[in-house]
């Protein structure tokens, strides 16, 4: 097998000391700015980017897939300790994570999430080797219409999954599609909702949304309770995963690989939406104690989604080295870097430079292992964060998240932004309102707007080119069935059972 | 101690990013030379502004110089920044077509006006595409089905009311159809808009020539026609005046310094660009990205400036773009 032959000639070429030295740098890096709310991947790539007039493609490419991997486990450390993601891709691994911390299980949270990572890195990166071609062309038959679907998809599957109560869980779902409206209108370069302002023009960016809702939202709402409760004692507990952790978790690994590699290989795909897709998918095959102890941490909560980010993070570079289609914020970046090097990523690229393409896929391999021994030993480290005053450790998050909103664009008005995000983040928990619906419908909501007028002026206005495609058609149905079924159930048991006085709002 | 390690590690970046400290105005041999890029890392100007940061110091090892960016809002952002510096001698902005256009789409208070034109660097043409597998031969055949229902010819491109859908109102007038009637696709660049060409989804697609060629000489697309006035050497399509359409557009890029410049300081900073500009760094990067050489400064560039404005501002208003 040739493809196995030149993998190995790049195993070869990563293999160097200088290289192995770019790769850990790479990885170490990543996992820090991951771990810092604000600071993501692809901005430290684009910071390093002048590094590409001295430094060797290769060895720069390692060092960039490095940081980009990294990134994607290090964004977990907070949300499970914290509950302040580091980047909005690991959200969702705060609602069981920092639930299964809470109950003295932060280190297995951490430690699923860290073999979750590794698990699902080292799959998609195999996948990546074999499948690139097959992914690729599955990726560009993806039309507007197809988008709109999957968006419509993993909005009825996360809003039934989320909030206990529904009400409130569309009223946080509607105040981020709000949100998500601010700016620019990419149709018609109107700018809608931005008060005059020019920096809103481009629109509020994720990392603000998650970063004041989650992080600040969370920070304020503990200091204001400082004085009233006496501070809860965090059992730290056992380090290591025990038989049951692991025989919880590896399903869910797989089955996040399974949906993080191929949306990470969709054009709009990016991260987020797969490890929604994954909660929810854990959350409706939980059975037995899973099912119990989910809102209350349950590891596959952590487990699926951990490994579908990493996963889609591998993903993304399929469309980015076959055909120069970037399809994340890092990836726009890494092709930057690409045209740095006078090298146009694309159907020729893997003929007129195999040494630089293998050594990289090579060299993720080689980083997935070395966050794995980077990250594991840390995992109980970590879980002592919590034993810090919480005074000192709020005020420090509060620190952070102000530096790290303010390095993305360095203006003022993101800071301004970021505390009335902030607020509304205390407000919310203060009044009972889910927080994550907020900002997936910030995630959302752009998407499915954007791709249903796209589709529908693609097909001059005519509304059936919606369903026509097969893939559309797919999504739509999953998706009625997963608006039906609580309906279908709710009256099979009405039917068994005596009918409820009254129904529960709450 | 985790903690210290990480504040540690943020005082650092952060160092790095806000490296631009205020400094005062009038050119000095010895003071740094700071060319904003009005948009974040990663993009055309700021490739721009980083190679160009190269070949000022080698063509003037003394000199000290920062490239930072400014993102947003088609660079009027930095451009806003850049009317409050007022007379300092030490400053460039990077800029080009698409801040032209976003000025008038964004009704931004401060224009060009309130800047000095120092010089016209690059420029990169326009490419239109259409699947490999698309009814269209040529220009004429699309011209043909778009004139008959202009609805039913979806072009794909960059965002709106940037280079790529400048060229379709461009086109749609030279062929005798209400710009406004245009039906363009935007995406947040021509990366996103290749994905829907590659799966036959649009009709035809505008980028910047370097974002399509590979894919045209590997086949995947189709090229209609080319913005430039005469062929590019590297590439087999024909040009769109060639193909009955009278449209000529460049995507270019130059330099610009704040208004209020003494006459000492405008012609220092002039020389100093043309200087850059004859270095073997600048000749290596223009060679290497595909770029087209077409160096221009003084009364030349201002002029050449004004014009862009007025037709922009025109067509930008006809496609009824400007709310």
């Amino acid at each position: 097998m040739t493809s196995f032959q030149l993998l190995l000639d790049g195993f070869a070429a990563a293999l160097t000391p200088v290289n192995l030295l770019y790769a850990l740098v790479g990885v170490t890096l990543g996992t820090l700015v991951g771990v810092l709310p604000g600071i993501g991947p692809a901005m430290t790539v684009a910071l390093l980017l002048p590094i590409t007039f001295t430094v060797p493609p290769a060895s720069a490419f390692i060092m960039f897939a490095g940081i980009y991997y990294g990134g994607m486990y290090g964004g977990s450390t907070t949300s499970i300790l914290l509950n302040t993601p580091g980047e909005s891709s690991s959200m969702i691994t705060a609602l069981e994570g920092n639930k299964m911390a809470r109950r003295g299980r932060a280190a297995q949270a951490l430690a699923t999430a860290a073999i979750g990572s590794f698990v699902a890195g080292t799959i998609a990166t195999a996948l990546l080797v074999v499948a690139a071609p097959a992914v690729v062309s599955f990726a560009i038959s993806f039309g507007p219409a197809d988008y709109f679907a999957l968006a419509i998809l993993a909005f009825t599957a996360v809003s039934s999954v989320l909030s206990r109560s529904i009400v409130r869980g569309l009223a946080s779902l509607g105040l981020g599609l709000v949100i998500g409206l601010i700016g620019i209108d990419q149709q018609t370069g109107q700018a809608r909702l931005t008060l005059g302002i020019p920096q809103l023009l481009d629109g509020i960016d994720v990392v603000i949304v998650a970063v004041g809702l989650f992080a600040l939202g969370e920070a304020l709402y503990v200091a204001s309770r400082l004085r009233h409760v006496p501070p809860e004692v965090v059992p730290v507990g056992r380090a290591w995963m025990g038989r049951s952790d692991w025989r919880r978790s590896w399903l869910p690994w797989l089955r996040g690989t399974a949906l993080g590699f191929p949306f990470g290989a969709l054009p709009g795909g990016g991260a987020e939406i797969p490890t929604f897709l994954s909660y929810a998918a854990e959350k409706r095959l939980a059975r037995g104690v899973a099912r119990e102890e989910y809102g209350k941490g349950a590891i596959e909560g952590v487990a699926g989604p951990e490994a579908a980010n990493n996963a889609s993070a591998a993903g993304t570079l399929v469309p980015l080295l076959t055909l120069g289609l970037p399809t994340s914020a890092t990836a726009a970046i890494m092709l930057a870097a690409f045209q740095q090097y006078g090298l146009q990523p694309g159907p020729q690229l893997f003929e007129h430079n195999p040494a630089l393409v293998w050594g990289m896929i090579a060299s993720l391999f080689i980083g997935n292992a070395m966050l794995l021994v980077l990250n594991l030993p840390l995992a109980p480290l970590w879980a002592r964060i919590l034993r810090i005053p919480r005074p000192y450790l709020y005020a420090g998050i509060v620190v952070f998240a102000a530096l790290g909103v303010y390095a993305l664009n360095a203006t003022v008005v993101d800071l301004f932004v970021l505390y009335v995000l902030g607020l509304l983040g205390y407000a919310m928990r203060r009044f009972g309102l889910p927080v994550a619906p907020a900002v997936i419908g910030m995630i959302l909501g752009p998407m499915a707007e954007i791709q249903l007028r796209r589709a529908l002026a693609i097909g001059a206005g005519d509304p059936t080119v919606l369903v026509t495609s097969p893939v559309a058609a797919v999504f739509l149905a999953l998706a009625a069935l997963a608006l039906l079924t609580p309906v279908f159930r709710n009256l099979a048991a009405r039917r068994t059972r005596v009918p409820l006085p009254s129904r529960e709002e709450d | 101690m985790r903690l210290r390690v990480l504040a540690a590690v943020a005082a650092l970046s952060l160092g790095a990013l806000t490296a631009c400290g205020a400094q005062g105005g009038g050119t000095s041999a010895d003071a740094t030379l700071r060319i904003m890029a009005p948009a974040a890392p990663g993009g055309g100007w700021d490739q721009t502004s980083r190679v160009a940061e190269q070949a000022f110091k080698a063509a003037d090892p003394q000199r000290k110089v920062e490239v930072y960016n400014v993102p947003g809002a088609g660079g009027t952002i930095g451009l806003a920044q850049l009317a409050g510096e007022k007379g300092n001698g030490n400053l460039l902005m990077t800029m080009g077509l698409v801040m032209v256009g976003a000025i008038e789409q964004n009704k931004s208070n401060v224009t060009l006006a309130e800047t000095t034109p120092i010089a016209k660097l690059t420029e990169e043409y326009e490419i239109v595409v259409v699947p490999a597998e698309s009814p269209f031969k040529t220009l004429a055949d699309m011209v043909a089905a778009w004139k008959a229902d202009p609805a039913k010819v979806s072009i794909s491109g960059g965002s709106a009311g940037g280079t790529d859908h400048i060229v379709a109102g461009l086109m749609a007038k030279a062929a005798g159809i209400d710009p406004k009637q245009v039906n363009y696709i935007a995406h947040s660049g021509g990366g996103e808009a290749l994905n829907e060409l590659l799966g036959n989804k649009v009709s035809a697609g505008i980028s910047g020539v370097g974002e399509f060629a590979e894919h045209v000489k590997s086949g995947k697309l189709r090229a209609l026609g080319v913005t430039s006035g005469e062929r590019l050497p590297d590439l087999d399509a024909p040009t769109l005046k060639e193909g009955g359409l009278d449209v000529e557009l460049s995507n270019w890029r130059g330099f610009v310094a704040p208004a209020g410049l003494s006459e000492a300081d405008k012609k220092a900073l002039t020389d100093l660009v043309t200087k850059m500009h004859d270095s073997q760094p600048w000749k290596d990067a223009v060679a290497k990205n595909g770029w087209i050489d077409s160096f221009q400064t003084g009364q030349q560039f201002a002029d050449y400036l004004n014009a862009e404005q007025t037709r922009v501002k025109a067509i930008i208003a006809e496609m009824g773009l400007v709310s």
